[in-house]
């Protein structure tokens, strides 16, 4: 028998190969980072860019005009308020109605449940515009045609798929002994949905009802098709200030004054059910 | 203190019968084990008495009064389950507590209870810590805090220790069966470990197919099996097929005599009611023999290429190839499932030289 050399054996270790970090990765997500932040960042500088000439990399004067401009307009705080007022009651209103149907997806057997389900789709399956043209005519009819709770109806149209369906993942993955130990100890079947199916399900709900709530401030063709001419949210007027007139920094302004609800949201959200169950929530 | 009783209960599920015609008693303070392999139907039993399935026909009783229809959440039971199904968003505390608080209990007391009802299983002081920190053995025990603490009159325990590894299971299955003396409270235990069941019961159910095979004692179902599937289901058997000629078996090795209308027979003997002697010209060789420490198991090759495994002292020594002679001291006969007679034999002093 030959003795083994005790440093062949160690250089087999697997150990010292895993610390090492793994550059593809990294490089895959600085890449990623730049295609993100860049643009970003980009229209950030212009928010606060007074001259900026070709070919310059930065700014020639920084400054607070436009900033001035926008701020001093009524109709951007105006579009601002009415924006997030749209916003939380669409999906308030969409949270309490997709809920509970996508319970009753994930844990009822009823006639017709798959063909609803899919129904859910069908908002999304064919152009918006044209489905957004005949509501309008539908609408015109009832009178809710530039109100807000026209605008809030057919925003509500477009969470109803993401609100339905992520939940339902989510409420599917709910371990079913659970609910039953809680039946076991005394609880209705609507207590068991409030104590223990919604928190188990609640990091990836609170990751579909930030979405909903994105979606819905940055959504423009049902706001603008139905809201016009008198409910004008955040991003309608953007693209009345962008139509109108061609400086750049007018755009850049509410551009980053869009960005303020989301990241608020995101940090609330962040440290409401922690970074860790968060990503979990988004399947990361 | 109750008393349980189902009275012809079946289930289906999309048309197969799980429960065919169940009838069973269970008296107030009494461990009964369901024990069965799989898909015998031992899980849907509990179920039903927990409420979470409602039986097609049939009734079950508490105390006499009729709980067939009633919701689980109204029933006077109490579940732990093989998954503990713990809630993770709780406390540990916060587990025991919530049927307490849906009960509207005062807040001392509520804090009270629970205190006393870790302290039973084992585990004071663990109170704030989340079910995540614990172990899968403390993750039982809260389980089982939990279904205690609300003074259920019948306890229902679902494979709950079938997670956990060999010596906590042991450890735990004592502590419940020291818990559930103490309290006095009926159990209904479903089980596929016969070992469990026999160090637990008070009486075991064997189940097959939907349908009671045999209720008993463990100690007269591990030595009066009434059926040949509960004779090779609990513990280890031999059966010999042969045939009965005249009252007296015709097997080469073991001719038994027992009151037995002719026709084809299974002798069926434990491990332990074998005795192997060393012998020549037998052409019965040892195959492999195990030492389990405290025995050891012998695989004997028999000429007709059946095979006997026999328990013997961990004294005596064997070797692979070696030529015995297997004697018998208890033999039970089958004619199909049925047992027609046992047949206890005098230890027969020959030696063969």
């Amino acid at each position: 028998m030959t003795a083994i050399d005790p440093s062949t054996l160690a250089a087999d270790v697997p150990v010292h190969r895993t610390k090492r970090p793994d550059w593809l990765g990294v490089a895959l997500a600085l890449a990623l980072g730049v295609v993100v932040v860049i643009p970003l960042l980009v229209v950030a500088i212009w928010a606060f860019a007074e001259v900026w000439r070709y070919p310059s990399l930065l700014p020639q004067e920084f400054g607070f005009r436009f900033w001035e401009a926008t701020l001093a307009r009524p109709d951007v705080w105006n579009a601002m308020s009415l924006s997030l007022r749209l916003s939380v009651t669409v999906t308030l209103l969409s949270a309490l109605i997709c809920l509970p149907a996508a319970y009753a997806f994930a844990r009822l057997d009823f006639p017709g449940r798959n063909v609803l389900f899919l129904s859910f789709l069908t908002s999304h399956a064919f152009p918006k515009f044209g489905l957004l043209v005949a509501i309008a005519g539908i609408f015109l009819n009832l009178g809710l045609i530039s109100t807000f709770w026209g605008v809030v109806l057919i925003q509500l149209v477009g969470t109803l798929m993401m609100m339905i369906w992520i939940p339902v993942a989510a409420f599917q993955n709910v371990d079913r002994a659970m609910e039953e130990a809680a039946r076991d100890a005394g609880a209705g079947p609507i207590r068991v949905f409030w104590s223990v199916s919604l928190p188990q399900a609640a990091p990836t709900i609170f990751a579909a009802v930030l979405l909903s709530f994105v979606g819905t401030f940055y959504e423009t063709e049902g706001a603008w098709l139905i809201g016009a001419p008198e409910i004008r949210t955040m991003p309608v007027l953007m693209i009345t200030y962008i139509n109108n007139q061609i400086v750049v920094q007018y755009g850049a302004v509410l551009s980053v004054l869009l960005w303020v609800p989301s990241f608020i949201a995101l940090m609330f959200t962040r440290r409401l059910v922690g970074s860790g169950s968060f990503a979990k929530g988004f399947g990361v | 203190m109750a008393q349980l009783t189902l009275k012809n209960l079946g289930k289906s599920f999309d048309d197969t019968d799980v429960i065919r015609d169940l009838s069973l008693d269970v008296a107030d303070g009494e461990l009964v084990c369901l024990l069965g392999p799989s898909g015998s139907g031992k899980s849907t039993v509990l179920r039903m008495v927990g409420g979470f399935e409602t039986p097609n026909r049939g009734a079950i009783l508490i105390d006499g009064e009729d709980h067939t229809r009633v919701p689980p959440e109204k029933r006077p039971t109490g579940m732990v389950f093989q998954s503990h199904a713990l809630w993770s968003h709780m406390s540990v505390a916060g587990n025991v507590a919530f049927g307490l608080k849906l009960r509207g209990l005062p807040k001392a007391q509520i804090r009270q209870k629970v205190q006393e009802a870790l302290a039973l299983v084992g585990l004071k002081g663990y109170g704030e810590r989340r079910v995540w920190q614990l172990s899968g053995g403390q993750q039982q025990r809260v389980a089982i805090a939990r279904a205690l603490v609300l003074e259920p009159k019948i306890l229902l325990l679902d494979e709950p220790f079938a997670s956990l590894d060999q010596h906590l299971r042991e450890r735990l299955r004592e502590e419940l069966r020291d818990i559930q003396r103490r309290l006095g409270i009926t159990t209904l235990f479903v089980t596929h470990g016969q070992d469990e069941a026999l160090a637990l019961a008070d009486r075991i159910v064997v189940l097959r197919g939907g349908e009671i095979e045999q209720v008993a004692s463990p100690d007269r179902m591990y030595r009066g099996p009434q059926t040949r599937f509960v004779a090779g289901f609990i513990g280890s058997m031999n059966f010999l097929p042969c045939d009965m000629r005249g009252g007296v078996s015709d097997h080469p090795l073991f001719a038994v005599r027992a009151a037995v209308p002719d026709g084809p027979v299974e002798l069926a003997i434990r491990p332990e009611a074998l005795t192997l002697c060393p012998a020549r010209g037998t052409g019965m060789r040892v195959h492999l023999v195990t030492d389990y420490g405290t025995h050891l198991l012998v695989d004997v090759d028999l000429p007709d290429g059946g095979r006997l495994k026999a328990m013997c002292p961990p004294s005596a020594r064997y070797e692979t190839g070696q030529e015995v002679a297997p004697e018998a001291s208890h033999v039970a006969l089958f004619r199909g499932d049925a047992k027609l007679a046992e047949v206890t034999l005098e230890r027969r002093v020959a030696v063969h030289v």
